[in-house]
């Protein structure tokens, strides 16, 4: 059944990326149970137009929990309360009537805040393009029977390949660690054989790079597993720590 | 293996051999402590077979090697945990979540495995004093010598024993031990299965049962520990 709410945000603001961020309380009033949680910050963003205000700025995309661009904090986690789905994804009937609501960007040193809640996770991006990929030429789709794949290793890599790169392990990480992200990647490529082969390669180049950027080191808390919206398995961590020590111990 | 020890998961392998190799110690150590209580059930007088194994102990050649390289496991675990901790803090940043961290599920020991091991580091060097620095003679301590069986013939010792009986005469400090046996065994329930995850060895099979093992692992020793402690001072 459809509510009306109304609401009380409290909201990270900060003007640019050098600037000091503060909260501010902003009332959202006449909310639907129905509408998703970045509809709610819409209406939140043509009242503040209305009003002469500068509107809150947050990363939004697909709107389906399929592209990885949503973020936000909200009220102690990321993603918001309910589990296994992106903020975009997040309804209005997890929240209560009169409810304050507190909503911060993620917070990690490799993920500087750019305006309000946008944060720069182009750190992600730059560990994909130092190993995150098959470096030739696969050709097109081959008969499905020409390279035998058991039916496990294909679900598990698909299971892995369901990352979205959205960044809530780092978010919910007391180390603030992407560990999750990057053993996601490597195991999605390791366990099918046009990746097998660069297998190597990629963990070596995939945790230099994460280390350069500043990432911290994973202490297996799995607060990363629960808070992710794709279900991503601390099981992933295990295989890329496997992989990258056998090919440190080959060098 | 070039420059393995500057990469982050390089730098938790040598958490994660160092802390395995410290938790065999630790069962050896627990070993050597049942002693204290079952001379009744294996037909010796109180105190004989404690005394047979200290001296074991302090006049075996392989444990003179051993010993350095047990004190440098708990140098590299010390010593690395506070490297880590120090980079995760700067990763982390210095802005805390205002509306905190409320994700569920959880393990509370993994979130606090610093608080703990600091908390065995102050345990452990309360417990050198009491025993090691005694055993080893660097601060006196008159136990006199006694004699026990030792591998099917008698020898002589200090009295081990007497100091173990003694010094568990105090309850507040049987106390301590036990909150030091405690803080051990939520170390361990995470730090067990944690360091095999580091190894690599672990998949969603292997996931479940590595945390019962580790939960194991953990009631044994941190469990030995206490009621060990405990019985010394109730019953002996």
């Amino acid at each position: 059944m459809e509510k009306i709410i109304n609401l009380t945000l409290k909201v990270w603001r900060q003007n640019g990326s050098k600037a000091k961020g503060r909260f501010e309380t902003y009332k959202v009033n006449n909310v639907s149970t129905d509408s998703s949680f970045l509809e709610m910050m819409d209406m939140l963003n043509e009242q503040l137009v209305s009003e002469d205000k500068v509107p809150v700025a947050f990363d939004h995309d697909c709107r389906e929990g399929i592209c990885g661009t949503c973020s936000l904090y909200i009220n102690g986690r990321p993603h918001g309360p309910d589990d296994d789905v992106t903020t975009c994804q997040l309804h209005m009937r997890k929240f209560t009537d009169g409810q304050t609501i507190t909503i911060e960007p993620w917070r990690s040193t490799a993920f500087p805040v750019i305006y309000d809640l946008m944060v720069d996770r182009r750190a992600f991006d730059k560990i994909i393009s130092a190993g995150g990929y098959v470096s030739v030429n696969t050709g097109g789709v081959p008969d499905a029977n020409a390279i035998p794949i058991a039916k496990a290793d294909a679900d598990e890599s698909m299971d892995s390949a369901s990352c979205i790169g959205c960044g809530a392990c780092v978010a919910a990480c007391k180390n603030g660690s992407a560990m999750l992200f990057v053993s996601a990647k490597v195991s999605q490529l390791a366990m099918l054989p046009q990746g097998r082969i660069e297998a190597s390669r990629r963990a070596k180049a995939m945790v230099a790079k994460m280390d350069e950027l500043g990432f911290g080191n994973c202490t297996n808390t799995g607060a990363c597993e629960v808070e992710c919206p794709k279900n991503i398995s601390l099981s992933n961590i295990a295989r890329l720590n496997r992989e990258f020590l056998y090919a440190k111990f080959q060098d | 293996m070039s420059n393995l020890l500057t990469a982050s998961i390089g730098r938790k392998l040598l958490m994660s051999v160092s802390g395995l190799f410290l938790i065999l110690f630790l069962f050896v150590h627990l070993i050597l402590n049942s002693f204290l209580l079952l001379d009744g059930c294996m037909g010796f007088e109180t105190g004989q077979l404690f005394n047979a194994g200290v001296h074991f102990m302090g006049t075996n050649p392989l444990i003179k090697i051993i010993e350095p390289t047990l004190a440098l496991g708990f140098v590299v675990h010390i010593v690395y945990s506070l490297i880590l901790t120090v980079q995760n803090m700067k990763a982390r940043g210095p802005q805390a979540y205002a509306s905190g961290k409320k994700t569920t599920g959880v393990e509370w020991a993994s979130l606090n495995m610093l608080p703990l091991g600091i908390a065995i580091l102050a345990f452990l060097i309360v417990h050198i004093f009491n025993f090691y620095m005694k055993m080893k003679g660097y601060i006196a301590w008159e136990g006199g010598e006694v004699e026990f069986p030792f591998f099917g013939s008698m020898a002589t010792g200090e009295n081990a024993y007497a100091l173990v009986n003694e010094t568990f005469k105090s309850l507040p400090l049987v106390l301590l031990y036990v909150v030091g046996s405690v803080a051990l065994a939520f170390h361990l329930a995470h730090g067990f299965w944690s360091s095999f995850q580091t190894i690599g060895w672990n998949n969603p099979i292997w996931m479940p049962r590595l945390r019962v093992i580790s939960n194991v692992v953990a009631i044994i020793l941190g469990g030995g520990f206490t009621v060990i402690a405990l019985a010394q001072h109730l019953f002996f």
